[in-house]
Parts: structure tokens; sequence; C-alpha cells
């Protein structure tokens, strides 16, 4: 067998075991996102929504934040998925299974990556069959919708992963959700159009990552956005370039796996 | 998975451990730039008190510590230059349980071999053989978590089977098991050291090293200290301590030239004597003083006798230097 078709078998092996531990914990993987998202569309979308009235582009409120909703539990899940069972594996020292093997670092990472990108699409979808309940939705441009969802669950694994390998204690992966992606979330555009916002803090709002993530996926689906999608998805491909190279230079170097 | 190199096991040593030097962040230098060489099909020993540098070794071994010079070669493939390929060839049971303890035996091994690109299919048969054979197949579908002391290590052991290693490392594996698993892991092992794989031993247990493997290292503060063939090491050992369970105790100990006997209890006595000399003696003398001896046996493991001395031995002469056996001179 070729190195290339072992690395394959390698690779399926990692994604398949993240997939299994995403269903074996399903009650914690994907049935939180959904209640707290049905939550997030009783409330905002339908109670507050309703006395808003329409939005950009002849919106209704729940309309326009749906996009948003579906993204932030897609980049959460995603990051979420990366982090915990990463740091797990570092923690019972099962990540010492792969260290081991001939596996390449990029294996690993591809691995790690796509399974969390397949939690967090899966919760994407099952938030996207809740909002139907509430509203009606047609996607505009399907391509740009799933391309949009596929980098935005990247960058946040990969983010996570970054995060995974520093991590010392199960305290240091709840930190940066609470204090850097928390509030990154909720100012990038999810509930509301930036520009409705006054400067600087509409010039702040553009170097948030989310901002350009929800516009690309609003786009998609409802043919609005805050920004150009073409910058948009630059910014996403330029995140999920820079956050690789960091995750591999931290594998290679064996930062925090390796003595 | 065919691997990507020579197939020339039989003519390479399975391990040779070159000038290997590490010395943590934290300035403690747990290798001082050690040399050694293993021979395939060998069962060889690795000794030493905890904190001697075994553990850092296994670690640069099996690619889990970045060494800070040297290099060790598996079968002739540098773990330094083609880290996956020698990875190809190790079979590593380490000395802490490293699964994920709500996997299955079953899943785990599986995984394990996935990561060795080997097919699920191939993996499966596997799995099901070698937990069959380390008696666990009962156990397979369960979570690991649930598995005994002694049944989670026999799963590294099969874990590290599942790509058929040509070298097997196993990092004091029947720490804290019974005496009965511990003599089926052994007959395991010795059956796959039998079929050809080549074994490396760390273990706290020496009369496990004793009576299992041919070549012995003892490292101690970052060197090695001795490293020869098991039976060399044992014939330097010049003098035997045994213990006499009598039935009778005299007021009155006999002498016997060579011989000395001390009084441990009312019917215990302890005979330390040369191994060259012959126990018909000492057995004549001490029937004729009307001592009857009814069993007898070994005050210390002989080998653990050797260790011990070994080790304190090297710290009063910090400075002294130890011939290696592959003619090398090493600081000690």
């Amino acid at each position: 067998m070729s190195n290339t078709a072992a690395n394959l078998v390698a690779l399926n092996t990692v994604v398949r075991r993240e997939i299994v531990r995403i269903m074996r914990i399903w009650t914690q993987t994907l049935i939180p996102p959904a209640i707290t998202m049905t939550l997030y569309f009783v409330i905002f979308g339908k109670l507050i929504g309703s006395r808003i009235g329409n939005i950009e582009g002849g919106f209704t409120y729940m309309q326009y934040i749906v996009p948003g909703l579906v993204m932030m539990s897609i980049i959460t899940n995603s990051y979420g998925n990366i982090s915990s069972s990463f740091f797990g594996a570092k923690f019972s020292r099962a990540v010492e299974e792969m260290l081991v093997s001939p596996m390449p670092n990029w294996v690993i990472l591809l691995g790690y990556v796509s399974g969390a990108v397949v939690r967090g699409l899966v919760v994407g979808i099952l938030v996207l069959l809740i909002a139907l309940f509430f509203t009606d939705l047609h996607v505009l441009h399907p391509l740009i919708t799933f391309a949009s969802v596929l980098l935005g669950a990247t960058i946040f694994s990969l983010a996570g992963f970054v995060n995974a390998i520093y991590a010392k204690k199960f305290d240091d992966i709840a930190l940066v959700p609470t204090f850097v992606l928390t509030p990154l979330t909720y100012l990038g555009g999810v509930f509301y159009s930036v520009n409705m916002l006054g400067e600087p803090w509409q010039a702040i709002s553009r170097a948030n990552p989310i901002l350009y993530m929800v516009n690309a996926f609003r786009f998609g689906v409802l043919g609005i956005s805050d920004v150009h999608v073409g910058v948009a998805f630059a910014v996403m491909l330029a995140f999920v370039a820079g956050l690789s190279i960091v995750a591999l230079q931290l594998l290679k170097r064996g930062i925090g796996l390796r003595s | 998975m065919s691997p990507q190199y020579p197939d020339n096991s039989d003519r390479v040593p399975a391990l040779v451990v070159d000038n290997l030097r590490k010395t943590y962040s934290n300035g403690v230098e747990a290798l001082k730039g050690i040399s050694l060489t293993v021979q395939p099909g060998d069962f060889f020993a690795l000794l030493g008190p905890n904190g001697a540098g075994k553990s850092t070794l296994i670690g640069i071994l099996s690619s889990l510590v970045n060494s800070s010079g040297g290099d060790a070669k598996v079968f002739g493939v540098s773990v330094n230059h083609d880290r996956s390929a020698a990875m190809r060839l190790i079979g590593l049971v380490p000395q802490e349980i490293n699964f994920n303890q709500f996997e299955k035996p079953f899943d785990i091994c599986v995984n394990e071999a996935g990561f060795y690109g080997i097919p699920r299919k191939i993996a499966a048969e596997r799995a099901e053989k070698y937990l069959k054979e380390l008696r666990l197949w009962d156990k397979a579908q369960m979570q690991a978590r649930t598995l005994s002391g002694g049944m989670k290590r026999r799963l590294m052991i099969a874990r590290a089977m599942m790509n058929e290693p040509k070298l097997l490392i196993l990092d004091e594996p029947t720490a804290g098991v019974d005496i009965e698993i511990r003599r089926s892991m052994w007959q395991f092992v010795s059956g796959i050291n039998a079929a050809g794989t080549t074994v490396i031993l760390t273990t706290h247990y020496l009369e496990e090293a004793e009576s299992l493997c041919r070549n012995i290292a003892i490292i101690d503060h970052g060197s090695i200290i001795e490293n020869t063939t098991m039976k060399r090491l044992l014939a330097t050992l010049d003098v035997e301590t045994f213990v006499l369970d009598v039935a009778t105790m005299p007021d009155q100990l006999p002498n016997l030239p060579g011989v000395t006997l001390r009084r441990r209890d009312e019917h215990t006595l302890e005979a330390e004597m040369a191994r060259s000399h012959d126990l018909n003696s000492l057995f004549a003398t001490l029937s004729t003083h009307g001592i009857l001896v009814t069993s007898m046996r070994n005050k210390t493991n002989r080998l653990e006798e050797l260790f011990v001395r070994l080790v304190e031995h090297g710290r009063q002469e910090p400075g002294r230097n130890i011939q290696s056996p592959t003619g090398k001179e090493q600081a000690a």
C-alpha cells in the first residue's frame, strides 16, 4: 500500500472516530444547540422581532436573523467539538496513539477539522430545520451558502484546535469561547446590520472575522450582505490558510504534545 | 501496509542508539549521550531506578520526546530523519494507560491499526486475533473504563500488536498486575519474541527480566552503567545468600569455612557463601549439628542483587568509565 493510500486510511479513521464520538454523546453535541437556537427564534425572532417589523431588503426580522443564528451555531459547535475532543485526547493521553503512529501531522489536523466541520454542519442543518417552523426561507445562492458554511466551520475548527494545543486544563478551552468567541459572534452582525452602527463602530466591526462569515452566509440565503461577498470569501480563505499554517507549525514543533 | 523501506531486518540491528542526548527545558539532563545496540530477535532488558532516563529513551524512540542530540535507528531507519517509516516498525506499550476509556477495546484496536494505514477489514481480523490471544475477546464490546487494571494492560499489548511491529517496546507493562495475569502476559510476549519480534522491556520486577531477557542494559542518571548479556552479568555475582527454614535451632551455630551463618528467628537461618561453594558440605555440617532443613530459597533475586550493587557503585564513583559491549567508551 502506498503512503497516500495509508494516509487516506488514517484520515478516514480519525474522521470516523470523531463522528462516532459526536453520535455517542449526541445529547451533549446535537441537542443543546438545537434547544438554544429554538429559544433565540422564539424570543428574538417571534416575540421581539414581530414588533420590529421589516428590516433590510424587505425581510422580516426573523428571516434576517436566521442565517446569522445558523452560522453562529455552526461556528460555536465546530469550535467546541474540536477543542474539547482534542484537549480530551491530550488530557487522557490518548493523543499519544496518534503521535506514535506514522500518521503525518496534516492527517491528524485534517481528521479533527473534518470531524468538527461535520458536527457544525449537522447542527446547522438541525437549526435550519427548526427555523422553518418559524418562517419561510428560500436559499438564493446554494453554492455560496454551502461554501460560506464550510469555510466558517473550518476557520473555527482550526481556531479550536490551536486553543486545544495550548490548553493545559479544561478551563483553558472555556476561556476563548467565553471571552472571545461569544462577544465576536454577538458583535458580528447576527442580530443587526453593521450599517446601523455609526463610526468608529462600523469600522471596528469590519475587523471582526465573524462579520464576513455571517454576511457571506446571509448573502447566500437572502441575497443581502453588509460586506462585498468577494471580500468576505477572501477574508475567510486568508483565515483558513493562516490558521492552518499555525496549527501545522504547532504540531511540527510538538507544542503541548511532545516533550 | 507494505513498508517503504528495504526489508533488511535480518542484517541490520533492530535498534542502534547513537550518542542520544536529552536536556529538558527545565535544565534536567535526562540522557547524557547514551549508545547501545539491540540485535534483531533479541529480548532486551532496559533497567534502571526511577528517573534514570528509561522512559525518556523510550519517548525518543517512539517520537513522543524530541531528542537534544544524537540519533536512533530502528532496523536502519532513522527516527530523526524518517519518523514515519521508523514508527511503522515499532509497537509501544506505554507505562501509563493512554487510550480513550470511553471507547470499546475492539474499536481501540481497529482505530490504532487505522492510524498505521491498515485497512479496516484486516484491522478487524487482527483485533479479533490479538484480543482473543490476550483473553479480552469477551470484553471487546464493553467500554474500556469497565476493564480491570490487568485487562487494560493487556489491551495496550493487543493495541501495540495491531501494526505487527518488528520491535515491540514494553515500558513496565506488568506494573500493578497480579501474578497470574503477569505470567500469561509474559507467555504471550515470549511467543511473539519466539516468532521473531524483537522485544525491549523495562520492568521493576527483576526476576522477570532475568528469566525472559537475553541481553541487558542498566541506565542510571542518564548514562548506561552496564550493557552485556544476562548470562555474563549474572556470572559476575560472586556471593549468594540462602534462606533456610529449619525444624530445630541449636544454641550455638556451627562454623563452616567459606559460609557465614546468621540466625534470623527461631526457625530461620541465613547462609551467605561464595557461588563456587558447594551446598553438600553445608547440609552435611548442619545435619551433623542436628539441624533439620525443611526448605530453602534465595534471599533475593540474583539480578536484583547485582542491580542494586551496580547502581550504588555507580553513585559512589560517578566519574568512572564503563566499557560498553560495542567497544565504545562512555562516561558514566
